[in-house]
């Protein structure tokens, strides 16, 4: 009996074999061509020279170093990062600080967390389009809702033209973006802390840990973890911001560059109309697309290391 | 469990509702604010509207062609939904459930996507949709949102694959049942839950995203939403009803999915972080 279906089943089965490899093949075509293609090709622009959207000779580093010495690149360069970092820092103190917060908060199952949940969360729906709008509106110096709250509130002091100011234009982008990212901050944290085993926690407290111990000995080392993602997150979204402040300040950082991103800058050179020479703005923003290309995977990976070690440790 | 100090918990809730009221607050400023005359939201922001006229979105619908955006942002998020359920599905099945010695690596080469800043490579995305000729087509973005989600969603599903016992799939092929059919009538039934969470992840992303249509759409009558209500904002910046009415609009189909779903949506949104 053996015999007699062997011959059918084993074709049948080289041939299931051979097929099955033929699965990954579509996701692999529209990840290769729109995904790995396009970063690594812009590595490669970047060491020719560029004639509009037409490529010319191979120039070597010449494009990074008008990026890095000649005026207004090098500044501009050093003025977007500048925010970038400040962007990174405040996300990580502002929202993900608050965040951990509210989560611990709701872990310990307060009334009405559900709600609680879905309303911090609730931003995290809108376009980032519609939270630059929406935000421009409120923040107007004229009719924006803010200046009449701080006034109804006797505040009149801190009404200000928001984001018409330098000194105040990022810092209010910045605070817009914690806005839409908080509840997703929450959930990450609140998850984080569900997943601590209860036995550790009734232990520590039978020792008699509590409150600013019970956090920094058993929940901070243990929630390592999710603030390590969350990190990781923030990070690649703070130097990657685009969308936010050209809904709200447009493609040239205003008021005089002082929202600038390094992405807005990219998008400047690649796309923008008044760059000094056209010519040379496709290699000037390949080569900037590779150096923060770079930087952000060599940052995530030392990140993601050191993170690793952390949890041996552990 | 020992009681924490008698102040603690007001403090508690004193911190969350400030928080929810700040989250809520602007959003239910844009909705409320769209149903009043541009004059009464200048002379009296804060109020509640006095009428509920309807007159903003009559004015904003017959000044843009919102219909059609909303229309072209339907084809490009379900397209890409569908696009990515299905190649995912195969993608996430082969890794998870077969043992070759290159998995490992393809399942890595998917995950990278996900800390690449892929709109640094919007140059040469430019020049590629250019000579495939889809630059004023929205097939270039569901091309897009299809690519970008496959990394997520690879994770996700692959993650779910692997904890399905195989004996269903052991029983359907000792019947003589084939990969594809395995997979389509044993394997994706039981994966609704994970196929959820893909879903929503991925049509919010396409629904929301601005980046893309930025780009690679000039024409008026493809836009989708986001950048359809970017051009409100130039034409009519004066008109304020107008405006708020035009952030409800596009705001609105998400808004109210999450009141159908909102645990879906949250869970959704964090199960790739987690995982």
């Amino acid at each position: 009996m053996r015999e007699s279906t062997a011959s059918p089943l084993r074709k049948r089965k080289s041939w299931a074999r051979w097929t099955i490899h033929l699965f990954p093949i579509p996701a692999l075509i529209l990840y290769g061509m729109f995904v790995l293609y396009p970063i690594l090709a812009a590595l490669s622009y970047s060491f020719f020279e560029w004639k509009g959207m037409a490529r010319g000779n191979f120039i070597g580093f010449k494009n990074f170093v008008t990026l890095f010495t000649t005026e207004p690149y090098g500044s501009l360069f050093w003025n977007a990062f500048k925010h970038n970092v400040l962007y990174f820092i405040l996300q990580m103190i502002v929202m993900n600080g608050l965040a951990f917060f509210l989560a611990f908060i709701i872990y310990q199952k307060i009334k009405g967390a559900e709600f609680f949940k879905a309303a911090f969360f609730l931003p995290r729906l809108l376009s980032v389009i519609v939270v630059g709008f929406l935000w421009k509106l409120i923040l107007n110096p004229n009719f924006g809702t803010l200046n009449v709250i701080l006034e109804k509130l006797g505040l009149e002091t801190l009404q200000k033209a928001w984001l018409g100011d330098p000194k105040t234009a990022l810092i209010a982008i910045i605070l817009v973006n914690c806005w839409f990212g908080l509840g997703f901050g929450v959930l990450i944290f609140l998850a984080g802390f569900q997943g601590i085993p209860s036995e550790l926690v009734e232990a520590a407290k039978l020792d008699g840990a509590k409150g600013f111990t019970l956090l920094r000995t058993i929940y901070l080392p243990l929630m390592v973890p999710s603030i390590m993602i969350m990190g990781i997150l923030t990070f690649i979204q703070s130097f990657e911001a685009f969308e936010l402040v050209y809904a709200m300040q447009g493609s040239m950082g205003e008021p005089y560059y002082s929202t600038d991103t390094l992405a807005v800058f990219f998008y400047r050179l690649a796309f923008g109309s008044s760059t000094a020479s056209g010519a040379t703005a496709i290699g000037l923003g390949s080569a900037l697309a590779t150096v923060l290309f770079l930087f952000i995977l060599i940052c995530t990976t030392l990140f993601l290391r050191f993170a690793n070690k952390k949890d041996v440790q552990m | 469990m020992k009681q924490s100090a008698i102040w603690v918990r007001p403090l508690y809730y004193l911190v969350v509702f400030t928080v929810a009221t700040i989250s809520l607050y602007p959003i239910l400023l844009m909705i409320l604010s769209s149903f009043k005359k541009s004059v009464d939201i200048y002379k009296d922001p804060l109020g509640l509207p006095t009428s509920f006229s309807l007159d903003t979105y009559r004015t904003l619908l017959s000044k843009i062609p919102f219909t059609t955006y909303f229309m072209n942002s339907m084809f490009v998020s379900i397209l890409s939904v569908v696009l990515i359920v299905v190649v995912c599905s195969l993608a996430s099945f082969y890794i998870a459930r077969f043992k070759f010695s290159w998995n490992h690596a393809l399942f890595f080469i998917f995950l990278l996507g996900m800390m690449i800043p892929i709109k640094l490579g919007i140059v040469p995305l430019f020049i590629l949709m250019r000579d495939l000729g889809l630059i004023n087509s929205l097939w270039s973005l569901v091309l897009m949102n299809t690519a970008t989600g496959i990394p997520l969603s690879m994770l996700i599903l692959t993650g779910f694959f692997k904890t399905m016992p195989y004996e269903l799939e052991e029983a359907a092929r000792i019947d003589g049942a084939g990969n594809l059919k395995i997979l389509w009538h044993v394997v994706l039934p039981l994966m609704r839950p994970a196929l959820g969470t893909v879903v929503i992840i991925n049509f919010i992303a396409a629904w929301n995203d601005f980046f893309f249509p930025l780009i690679f759409i000039t024409e008026k009558m493809k836009r989708t939403i986001p950048v359809g209500m970017m051009s409100l904002f130039g034409e009519h910046s004066a008109d304020w009803g107008s405006l708020f009415a035009g952030l409800t609009l596009a705001s609105l189909p998400m808004i109210l999915l999450f009141f159908i779903a909102s645990k879906q949506f949250m869970e959704g949104l964090t199960a790739g972080a987690i995982k």
